[in-house]
């Protein structure tokens, strides 16, 4: 039939998954060899993928040599679900807008919001670093929160528009007809209906948000306390000695939270990052 | 229906008040800025001057035109190299062939981590007395002593590049293979009666089909990559010897590391414009693409 490989085929299409995989999984292997091996171990000639000498001990140390791997890992936690929060509040109600109200210059603003994807924080950077420094917001978690809310928003509501569109319109307007405000409508009858369009906003939103801290926390922030985990672990990534076994057992760790998100909720998070950069 | 129409006049800017305020406060605002910092010669202290085009002069004579032209080297070796393997990667998770839900699952996790973090991993496999890539080359017999990957010009360009796509991969990939499994069966149905190949039918189906999206997303990786900060800030800081310093790499190098704010400003307002125009040509093309195929753009 059409779908009916011949067996070379079959070898064929398997050793190309295997090499792309390999590509794509490889450093993750690594990183888990190396943090089980002890520091000298990895510093042995000629190079060894497999030792004997292999432990979790460095899943135990790093916490007393990174003494802040705890707070880091909390903010940045911390960052992101209060990035997902406040871009949620901007999300939803400007996503219902989109969708469901005819305005003048409707279509041009939503793409002035698309175009801000466009720009990376580390274009705003230098009046961004000004602007804190003017309102003393320097080393606060404001500086690293609120430049992240600002490009949740655009995806999100690009995503929550086009589920919006889908949910049709009798629903509103049964509830105007019984005299609910639109306030009220779009709390108690538009965002239930929406939860499953939201859910994929909100994974979106945190994944996104988790991931891209690095530049705001190195700029905005000195004070170690509040440091997001790819800025206090990049204080040990110096040129001469890296503790390697313990950076990569504590990124490991640093990661555990978004890959189990995604493991689970994987089939929301694929539509929701393709989707994001798709039309309709 | 009347009662609609008699709100909609301020309900729905109601509604956009919290984006836009962000969305003014965070991005515009400071884009206005930069643009008026950059006829100035901002630094460390409080007073500054109006310098007309100064700041623009210095960074046409000096040179920024290298890094201008180097930005655009890395940018299209990278998104060209993303392409190239997320189309390959798109083609083989097509293919119906047992455990393909599973490697559907498995190509994502470079793009769900922290980049910084990623990028810790890759910072190792550089390393070249003990990383991986020099100890696996040396014991192929590729290479006959330790390599620093990081330390010279045209291995860390092409190093900070491979991470990046690596980075780049799974969307590109994830985002293809939904275009073609938009494509109708039919065709491939129609074609196999006809016994076409699978070539054939890859050749003339399926490229064909997804072009405009290989179009879309080659551009929207292109922005991407343009803005690409944390990969060479971690890797290399923009060495050695700028070898990899890309414009946003120059522009914090100069603002934040040396605190020339307006000299920083006016390589800011270049990045802008050169974004501005890829942003342009998205827009173009996808108005172009909704106008030639409403029902299959991707």
């Amino acid at each position: 039939m059409l779908h009916k490989y011949r067996w070379y085929e079959y070898v064929l299409i398997y050793c190309g998954v295997a090499v792309f995989l390999t590509f794509v999984l490889a450093p993750f292997v690594e990183a888990f060899v190396v943090s089980l091996r002890p520091l000298s171990g990895l510093f042995s000639i000629p190079y060894r993928f497999i030792t004997d000498d292999m432990s979790f001990e460095a899943y135990f140390s790093m916490w007393k040599n990174v003494p802040l791997l705890w707070r880091y890992m909390l903010n940045s936690f911390f960052i992101a679900t209060v990035v997902t929060i406040l871009g949620l509040l901007c999300i939803i109600p400007a996503a219902y807008a989109f969708a469901r109200f005819e305005f003048p210059a409707r279509n041009s603003l939503l793409g002035v919001f698309i175009a801000v994807n466009m720009f990376s924080g580390a274009v705003l950077i230098i009046p961004l670093f000004k602007l804190m420094q003017q309102y003393g917001l320097l080393n606060t978690y404001f500086a690293m929160i609120a430049p992240g809310t600002a490009f949740v928003i655009p995806t999100g509501i690009w995503l929550l528009r086009s589920y919006l569109v889908r949910i049709p319109k009798e629903l509103e307007e049964a509830a105007w007809v019984d005299g609910a405000g639109k306030i009220y409508t779009l709390v108690r009858v538009i965002i239930p209906v929406a939860l499953p369009g939201i859910v994929v906003v909100t994974i979106t939103a945190f994944i996104t948000a988790y991931a891209q801290q690095f530049i705001y926390a190195l700029t905005f922030n000195s004070v170690n306390e509040l440091n997001p985990l790819p800025v206090g672990l990049f204080q040990f990534f110096g040129r001469q000695s890296v503790v390697w076994n313990e950076l990569m057992a504590a990124s490991l760790v640093g990661i555990l939270p978004v890959l189990f998100v995604y493991v689970f909720l994987q089939r929301y998070i694929v539509a929701g990052l393709t989707a994001g950069a798709v039309k309709e | 229906m009347a009662h609609t129409a008699k709100q909609k006049d301020y309900f729905p800017y109601l509604l956009l008040v919290p984006a836009t305020l962000v969305m003014l406060s965070i991005v515009a605002y400071p884009l206005i800025e930069t643009f008026r910092l950059s006829f100035t010669n901002t630094g460390m202290s409080q007073n500054y001057e109006y310098v007309g085009l100064a700041n623009y002069e210095k960074i046409m004579s000096r040179r920024f035109p290298e890094v201008i032209a180097r930005t655009f080297y890395w940018m299209g070796l990278s998104v060209a190299l993303k392409m190239l393997i997320g189309t390959f990667g798109a083609v083989l998770l097509n293919a119906m062939v047992p455990g393909r839900a599973l490697f559907r699952i498995l190509v994502m996790p470079p793009w769900v981590i922290p980049i910084a973090i990623g990028v810790f991993i890759w910072g190792w496999m550089y390393n070249g007395q003990f990383g991986m890539l020099s100890g696996m080359a040396q014991r192929i017999g590729i290479l006959d002593a330790p390599f620093e990957f990081l330390a010279y010009k045209n291995s860390a360009f092409m190093a900070t590049i491979v991470t990046d796509v690596w980075i780049g991969v799974p969307m590109v990939t994830l985002y293809l293979l939904a275009a073609m499994q938009s494509i109708s069966r039919d065709l491939y149905e129609a074609a196999w009666v006809d016994g076409a190949s699978r070539f054939y039918r890859f050749r003339r189906i399926t490229l064909p089909l997804i072009i405009p999206s290989i179009a879309t997303m080659a551009l929207l990786s292109a922005i991407a990559t343009f803005n690409s900060f944390d990969i060479i800030w971690i890797l290399t800081e923009g060495g050695p010897r700028g070898a990899t310093t890309t414009m946003i790499i120059d522009t914090y190098k100069t603002a934040i590391s040396r605190f020339k704010y307006g000299e920083g400003a006016a390589r800011t307002v270049m990045i802008v414009l050169f974004l501005g125009s890829f942003t342009f040509v998205y827009f173009v093309l996808l108005s172009r693409l909704a106008k030639r195929s409403p029902n299959n753009a991707a």
